[in-house]
């Protein structure tokens, strides 16, 4: 049925979406304003739809986007793989939370995320990060309520399991 | 949409099958990073996969070089008219400028052949454009339109017009990654150009300066020093402008002076970039012995083409990780 082809085109097209909007670049000052959006997007479809977020499919999108990124080739298929069990293992009770919560949810993931890439770099030889890069995951978790509000409005929209 | 799905998902799960298959994933994934770390696999995957990866970064890249567009089509008639105006002058400037430099880099040349070095001050450039793509590496890296199939190769110093902004540190078909002279793992060797004295400018962890650590206490340093490359190490050629100093103080250890300076290129609004293609001749004996205390006859031109390296340190050129 080839709405069942929509969806899954939908669902790749939000993944690829995400990546690309990674590698977007923001004017200088806004630069470490802008959040990890394949984490975004990854946790909203492990909330959404369960059956289709897995760690081998957080590892593959992770193992993409560290061949784009090229810093260390495994690093964010760490990252994905870590956020998306934890989330797969609550979602059950993060789904019951209000929207207020739920974003609090998503910041302690993102700071979570943030740390772990903090112990990669600084086990690969990297320096300290500048302080503005903690700023990331909290704009991350304010644009939440957003994401979620509007991908859920467009899945509604185009009748998409 | 809020489907039961019993089993699948329960509310106080510990299901062992999940936790083995994160624990399988995640030692894969440090497996990944080891392995990469070690010998730099994922450039090799990068270029086998650059038909995939370049395009995207084209994509990438559209949105800075929208705004880049839109902003000339809507900026108003007087700023353009100004700026070309600006332009001109500077041009003309600038030819005045070359046309004195002309005669002397002409005797300069005679006398250095005379002396039988290998120097040459004729430059060797490729015009680059940078692609406004975001790479993780919080801005210490810049990506250009050209690759190995342009010539382009890894190591090859990147200059704007005002300075050195670093060197060429991964290649694909079409596309370069250069390390910035900000980035703390790059040092480039440098000697300031009032008095002499050669030292490494590293970059600094806040990103958009350069440290200088190791200056002995008795230097003479002084905020406003300009800093050129030394060409010892034979990555940068020597001469061209790196910084100025912002400020000097005692490390906190007591045993050197630490100098923060500012790069002289700009390095965060370049969109146009030059790649040198003579490398600097890492041979040839030492011909000039460098004044060791500050001298201002002699200083400004021994700094200006330094090639004295008497102790020649290891590999001091920054060489990416």
């Amino acid at each position: 049925m080839s709405r069942a082809r929509l969806s899954q085109w939908w669902f790749v097209g939000t993944l690829a979406a995400s990546l690309l909007l990674m590698l977007v670049p923001l004017p200088g000052v806004l630069e470490p304003f802008k959040p990890y959006w394949p984490a975004l997007v990854l946790l909203y479809w492990a909330l959404e739809s369960e059956d289709r977020v897995s760690l081998g499919l957080a590892f593959g999108v992770g193992l993409f986007a560290d061949l784009l990124d090229g810093v260390l080739l495994g690093e964010q298929a760490l990252r994905l793989c870590a956020l998306v069990f934890i989330t797969v293992r609550f979602r059950s009770r993060l789904r019951f939370f209000p929207m207020w919560q739920q974003a609090l949810a998503v910041l302690a993931l993102l700071l979570n995320d943030r740390i772990l890439l903090l112990l990669v770099r600084i086990l690969a030889g990297a320096s300290l990060p500048p302080a503005s890069w903690w700023i990331s995951p909290f704009v991350g978790a304010a644009l939440w309520p957003f994401l979620f509000l509007l991908l859920d409005d467009l899945r509604a929209r185009l009748r998409i399991q | 949409m809020a489907r039961a799905r019993e089993g699948s998902s329960p509310l106080f799960a510990g299901n062992a099958a999940g936790t083995l298959r994160l624990i399988v994933y995640l030692a894969l994934a440090v497996v990944l990073m080891v392995l990469d770390q070690r010998n730099g696999w994922l450039w090799q995957l990068r270029s086998a996969a650059s038909a995939v990866i370049e395009p995207v970064y084209r994509l990438a890249g559209l949105p800075a070089a929208g705004v880049r567009t839109l902003s000339v089509a809507f900026s108003d008639r007087q700023y353009l008219t100004s700026q070309n105006q600006r332009l001109r002058e500077d041009l003309l400037l600038a030819n005045a400028k070359l046309n004195r430099m002309a005669a002397v880099a002409e005797q300069n040349e005679r006398l250095r052949r005379l002396l039988d070095t290998q120097h040459s001050l004729k430059l060797n450039v490729q015009l680059a454009r940078v692609i406004g793509v975001d790479l993780g590496a919080y801005r210490y890296e810049l990506t250009l339109n050209m690759g190995s199939r342009d010539g382009v190769e890894p190591g090859q110093p990147v200059i704007d017009a005002h300075g050195v902004m670093g060197q060429v540190k991964a290649v694909l078909p079409h596309t370069a990654v250069v390390m910035l002279i900000t980035d703390p793992s790059h040092a480039i060797p440098v000697t300031i150009a009032r008095t002499g004295l050669r030292t490494v400018a590293y970059g600094s962890r806040d990103g958009d300066q350069l440290s200088l650590p190791n200056l002995p206490l008795a230097a003479d340093v002084r905020a406003g020093d300009k800093l050129l490359t030394s060409g010892i190490g034979g990555r940068f050629p020597p001469g061209f402008p790196v910084g100025r100093i912002d400020s000097v103080a005692p490390a906190p250890t007591g045993m050197f002076q630490v100098a923060l300076a500012t790069p002289a290129a700009d390095l965060d609004r370049s969109t146009d970039v030059l790649l040198l293609h003579d490398q600097a001749e890492p041979k040839g004996p030492p011909d000039l012995p460098v004044p060791a205390g500050p001298s201002p006859a002699l200083a400004p031109a021994a700094s200006a083409s330094v090639a004295a390296p008497v102790v020649r340190p290891g590999p001091t050129g920054g060489v990416p990780r």
